[in-house]
């Protein structure tokens, strides 16, 4: 049996607009990736911690709150913290250019933003989970 | 913290490790295997999709009975069988648990398994067991009929159903009322929960010719009423079977059935390798279907060239017997 990729899906904070992610979820799902969906409300520990438990390739966050310069390099910090540093931490929601740009030279994964076809998520993923 | 860390990340790869069948999972059982795991226990929740499942292990998780223990909870969810894909939600109704350092949560998709687990669940169980979690809390798929793994790897098994289940007919049918220990009517501050509490209760009556009679207890997960009580009948069953010495001819017998179907699985993969490769089963198939063969003697002549090299081998270990 070949591996498959895992991947868990959250919504940190306190937003409680889920379509997004559960369009994601979807679609990633129909690629053939194993999607663990947290739902929302989500903390940087709770991720962690599911991530760990779930052995991850990767994690996204959905953030429409503007939280996400603050909640990102947290679920960094913490992942770093539990030596799961090789998770890949990625995401996407309404998130302005140069926060995007900020984010992603950090050392945290692609940032995407509305407009992203799921396809060009599914390559992303699958491109940078070997 | 940091050990903690660590070993839930090691139990976590070892999963993974198994559900790939990845280099070297075999080794890894064999030592899980051989790790003392006694006074482990494995309780399997089974019933209908949103019958309330994930929420009811949620509250058992949390139970005073189980305050401290260390709990493995293991959640099946349906693979997609067209992309092999799969959307796992059982963590949405287990936050509660987020957290909680004795509490280990491990989604698992199906995989093309039919029976409600997937194929390597149980070897997961004796790995989150190895890793001294004491209750293992199993949360099947919940296609609602013929989900009889789950009885075979755990010892007490919890259908959970709901008022709005069906008639009894319906539940006779699906077979549930052989493989519950425990039932637990959730969502039981609907209407009807009573009546169908005695309904179930009656075919009980019918079919009243063991030790142990299933008690039915009436829960609501989102509130956690009768979690209490549901828990208290786990564990009487628990007392029953262990006392009776059921828990051990149980699990033995688990054992066994377990060789069996890994041999056989086994076998099966050699088959497709060495005997029926792929290419050759499309072959077959489309003179099938053209009209050209009947499946039968096709399947006679596969059956005869495995037998065959069986002969030879019941013939070698003649041979080597005799040369004792």
């Amino acid at each position: 049996m070949d591996k498959k990729i895992r991947i868990l899906l959250a919504k940190p904070g306190l937003d409680g607009h889920d379509r997004g992610i559960k369009v994601i979820a979807n679609a990633l799902r129909d690629a053939g990736i194993e999607v663990i969906y947290a739902g929302l409300r989500q903390t940087p520990e709770s991720i962690t911690e599911a991530a760990i438990q779930e052995d991850v390739d990767a994690i996204g966050l959905s953030i429409l709150s503007g939280a996400h310069m603050t909640i990102f390099p947290a679920v960094k910090a913490k992942l770093h913290e539990s030596g799961a540093d090789d998770i890949l931490l990625f995401g996407g929601g309404i998130i302005p250019d140069e926060d995007k740009v900020a984010l992603e030279s950090s050392g945290i994964g692609r940032i995407f933003t509305p407009g992203t076809t799921t396809q060009t998520i599914i390559d992303y993923i699958k491109s940078s989970i070997a | 913290m940091r050990p903690q860390s660590d070993k839930t990340r090691e139990l976590a790869r070892a999963i993974t490790q198994i559900e790939n069948r990845g280099a070297g999972y075999e080794a890894a059982m064999a030592q899980f295997y051989r790790t003392p795991r006694s006074g482990s226990y494995r309780v399997g929740i089974t019933g209908p999709p949103g019958a309330g499942k994930s929420s009811l292990v949620d509250k058992i998780a949390l139970n005073s009975r189980y305050f401290g223990d260390e709990i493995g909870i293991v959640a099946v969810d349906p693979s997609s069988p067209f992309t092999g894909g799969a959307l796992l939600g059982d963590r949405v109704r287990m936050r509660d648990l987020a957290g909680k350092k004795n509490i280990f949560i491990r989604s698992m998709a199906s995989r093309g398994s039919m029976g409600g687990l997937a194929s390597a669940t149980k070897d997961v169980l004796v790995a989150v067991e190895a890793f001294g979690k004491r209750i293992i809390l199993l949360e099947t798929v919940g296609v609602g009929q013929v989900e009889l793994d789950v009885v075979d790897a755990c010892d007490t098994v919890v259908v959970v159903l709901t008022p709005e289940s069906g008639d009894s007919i319906q539940a006779m049918k699906s077979g549930i009322i052989e493989i519950a220990d425990v039932f637990a009517i959730n969502k039981s501050d609907r209407e009807g929960a009573d009546f169908f509490a005695m309904e179930l209760s009656a075919m009980l009556d019918l079919k009243d010719d063991r030790l142990w009679r299933p008690p039915i207890v009436k829960t609501v997960a989102s509130t956690g009423d009768g979690v209490d009580e549901l828990v208290r009948q786990i564990e009487a069953h628990r007392e029953y079977i262990v006392k009776s010495g059921l828990f051990a001819s149980h699990r033995i017998e688990q054992i066994e059935r377990r060789i069996r179907e890994t041999i056989l699985e086994n076998i099966g993969n050699m088959i497709d390798r060495e005997i029926l490769p792929q290419a050759e089963l499309r072959a077959a198939a489309e003179q099938v279907f053209s009209g050209d063969m009947d499946p039968y003697s096709f399947i006679g002549g596969q059956i005869k060239m495995i037998t065959s090299s069986l002969d030879n081998y019941k013939l070698f270990i003649g041979n080597s017997k005799g040369n004792r």
